[in-house]
């Protein structure tokens, strides 16, 4: 018995440890809840993504990716809970999903020393890399949008004296665009009117009845979860014509559009990365996760927006870490290293084809100064009979130069109030 | 100015309207708490899983597919059939009912006599307990719900406006047959509460349940019998709300709308949940028109605020509480010391 002792305590430490080769990727999901239905392909398409790196090329770099999911219910306070009870398994990267979650995190985060990806949410000025070392809010932000929604309908025909109506979420979330609206506003000469809508925005009568009185040119939507799909069918009610509706990429999923039927055919949405399931990665999804059984979810959100974007990050947090192996020489790499292969980050046209991702998203690349990518936007919109999303534009850029100054003067606002210094 | 009082007379309706689709949410809450003195947290969720059942049935979706899938390794969604929307509202009823009995014979039962606050605390776990149910029920995507309710605006109320001011009003004809069904209701609740049998016993359970309970009533039935209507209430709710915006687990917030409706036209009213439900529709409504409109509230204050209507509600609900505690319709808080 003596003799076995050492044998078993050996054996329960093992059992014990934690695995050390591998590369953790919490996923801060919200399978349940109001906003479940958002949740859930965001979350298969983040998980199938590493699943099929795992199978298909045995990791990245050959050290296995794991996925590390944690519910948050998309609520703040269990998204803080959650990054405590995972940022000690060796997490490389968050992705909060959620900008009440983000804004808690960042000083969390910067201080432990570990990366955040808000994808197209979260604080916008966090693009600013001198001020937000560890934040990064690539290939687009809120204030991106507001300008690739005004840069298309300049596209369309001339909007000086047009009136742009602005619905939107009345958050922290919803808020974002004002300033940047207000100010090309001032620019191009259009009137902007704003109209709040307060959570969770099941009922909308006032606001589109407003909306009916003041006959707006145009509606810009930044909305989420259920005032989404009202909005939609509020404006379908008020027969607001839907090719001069447009929404934020939070408001372009096929969540929004499919309870108004055919009524929503025509609505617009913004995005920052590619539409549908034609493309060569998800041959390879289907064979290596869904078939071996090994699918996140169901295997049927496969080519819906969400999805869609949840594997997309997945991929640009699986080429950061290339880009650190790359840097630091090492596979197993660390949470700053990660940092600094997110920095380093370059993805282009022809990185995107090799991935299977052909025309997926824009070509950017990130830099110290810039953590937020070149704000390259496109447009999508809702064809209802075939039920399917196209995009109608390439990705265009955004007004930088409006655009930066914002994103400056708000930054080192930030570093005031934190006494940040900022640096590159 | 002539234009801005067509305006507000538009909101005015449109307020009326809501005011209808708050109360029948409201509706179900009162019933239980008039026959059981429960308040019953659960009741948005209960409207959520009755359009959730609904919309299953109607699709012919298979129960806990997802779980089957997961356990056995079957690839089974559907049935393959399509059930007509008024067979599909008669097993939603069924399923109510059984929920009903579910809910009276494994929690309230053995719950009798406890204070108010633990009933309430026992909703609370009723309420995410049957989210989770149907959640593995019917899964969580936004599901369309069709059950052949007209939706868009009311062309001949909006010609006959037109040509009478010049201004033709916005009603949503579903807004038309929320009012038309929830005036059915109310009036099938009352005649039932009234003039049956079952409806007498019911009342009088609300009055003294032992007292009730001497004269040979049964407390078990008329529970389960209150928790059915109730469940009836919520899935006619879960049909109108779930009509706009999809059948979505966000539909089980609808119970926010139903407090301050509460709060105004007391807890015990059947009448009080209709008029409370008018009163909050239109107030919030005409507020918030009033306030977000430059050419009033900007000429009169010199400013303007919008998106009012969620605390503007409680605001109106406590003011009244302030001078009648008991709500409009509630009945008068005696106690005996």
């Amino acid at each position: 018995m003596k003799m076995k002792l050492p044998a078993m305590a050996l054996s329960a430490l093992m059992i014990a440890s934690p695995v050390m080769a591998d590369l953790v990727f919490p996923s801060l999901s919200y399978r349940t809840g109001p906003y479940a239905a958002g949740g859930i392909p965001f979350a298969d398409g983040y998980a199938d993504y590493f699943t099929m790196l795992n199978a298909r090329d045995g990791g990245i770099g050959g050290v296995e990716a794991r996925v590390l999911e944690c519910e948050t219910g998309y609520n703040t306070e269990k998204g803080v809970e959650c990054y405590e009870s995972t940022k000690g398994e060796g997490a490389l990267v968050y992705q909060p999903l959620s900008t009440g979650i983000t804004y808690q995190l960042i000083p969390k985060a910067t201080a432990d020393g570990i990366a955040i990806h808000s994808m197209g949410y979260g604080r916008t000025s966090a693009a600013n890399g001198k001020v937000f070392s560890n934040v990064f809010n690539y290939p687009a932000n809120y204030w991106n949008g507001a300008s690739g929604a005004i840069n298309y309908l300049m596209s369309q025909g001339d909007i000086s004296g047009k009136k742009v109506a602005l619905v939107y979420h009345n958050s922290a979330y919803g808020k974002e665009p004002i300033r940047t609206l207000e100010e090309l506003s001032a620019k191009h000469g259009y009137d902007l009117t704003l109209i709040p809508v307060d959570h969770p925005g099941q009922e909308q009568k006032s606001q589109w009845l407003q909306i009916r009185r003041e006959k707006p040119d145009y509606v810009i939507m930044y909305g989420w979860g259920v005032m989404n799909q009202v909005a939609v069918q509020e404006a379908a009610n008020i027969r607001f014509n839907m090719e001069n509706f447009i929404g934020i990429w939070w408001s372009g999923s096929e969540n929004d559009v499919l309870p108004a039927g055919e009524k929503a055919n025509g609505y617009k949405a913004l995005t920052f990365h590619g539409v549908g399931d034609d493309f060569p990665v998800f041959d390879d999804i289907k064979e290596h996760v869904v078939d071996a059984g090994n699918a996140a979810g169901a295997g049927d959100q496969i080519g819906t927006v969400l999805y869609n974007r949840g594997l997309y990050a997945a991929m640009l947090a699986a080429e950061a870490v290339k880009t650190a192996q790359e840097i630091h020489g090492v596979a197993d790499i660390n949470a700053a290293q990660m940092r600094d292969g997110m920095e380093a980050l370059e993805i282009t046209e022809d990185k995107m084809a090799a991935l299977g991702l052909p025309g997926f998203g824009p070509s950017f690349k990130v830099s110290c100064e810039n953590h937020g990518g070149p704000g390259l936007v496109g447009m999508t919109q809702w064809d209802a009979a075939a039920k399917e999303w196209t995009l109608i534009s390439d990705f265009s850029p955004s007004d930088m130069d409006l655009i930066q100054p914002l994103i400056d003067e708000d930054s080192m606002a930030y570093a005031a109030e934190n006494k940040i210094e900022p640096s590159c | 100015m002539l234009e801005q009082l067509y305006f507000a007379m538009e909101v005015f309706l449109n307020g009326l309207m809501a005011g209808v689709l708050y109360a029948l949410v409201a509706l179900g809450f009162v019933l239980i708490f008039k026959a059981s003195g429960i308040f019953n947290y659960a009741q948005g969720v209960m409207a959520l899983f009755s359009a959730l059942t609904l919309v299953g049935i109607m699709d012919g979706q298979v129960p806990f597919s997802h779980i089957i899938n997961a356990t056995f390794g079957t690839d089974i969604h559907h049935f393959g059939w399509h059930v007509p929307a008024l067979f599909a509202i008669f097993g939603t009823v069924i399923v109510m009912v059984l929920f009903a009995w579910i809910v009276q014979r494994y929690i309230f039962r053995h719950l009798v006599g406890q204070e108010p606050i633990i009933l309430f605390m026992a909703t609370i776990g009723l309420a995410y307990f049957l989210e989770g149910v149907g959640d593995l029920m019917w899964g969580s995507e936004i599901k369309k719900l069709d059950v052949g309710l007209p939706q868009g605006i009311n062309d001949t109320i909006d010609q006959v406006t037109y040509e009478m001011f010049g201004y033709g009003f916005f009603i949503d004809n579903l807004d038309i047959v929320a009012t038309v069904v929830a005036v059915l209701l109310v009036i099938g609740l009352v005649i039932f509460a009234q003039y049956s049998k079952e409806g007498r016993a019911m009342r009088a359970v609300a009055d003294d349940h032992q007292a009730a309970l001497s004269v040979g009533v049964s407390l078990n039935f008329i529970w389960i019998m209150v928790w059915s209507v109730a469940g009836f209430v919520a899935l006619v709710a879960g049909i109108m709300w779930g009509t706009k915006s999809g059948v979505q687990f966000s539909l089980s917030l609808i119970a926010l709308k139903a407090l301050p409706v509460l709060m105004l036209g007391g807890f015990t009213s059947i009448p009080g949940a209709i008029v409370g439900g008018l009163i909050i529709g239109v107030g919030e409504k005409l507020f918030e028109f009033f306030m977000s409109s430059s050419a009033l509230a900007g000429e009169l204050f010199g400013f303007t605020i919008s998106a009012t209507e969620n605390w503007f509600a409680y605001v109106l609900a406590l003011i009244f509480l302030v001078f009648r505690p008991q709500g409009l319709f509630g009945e008068k808080i005696i106690e005996r010391v």
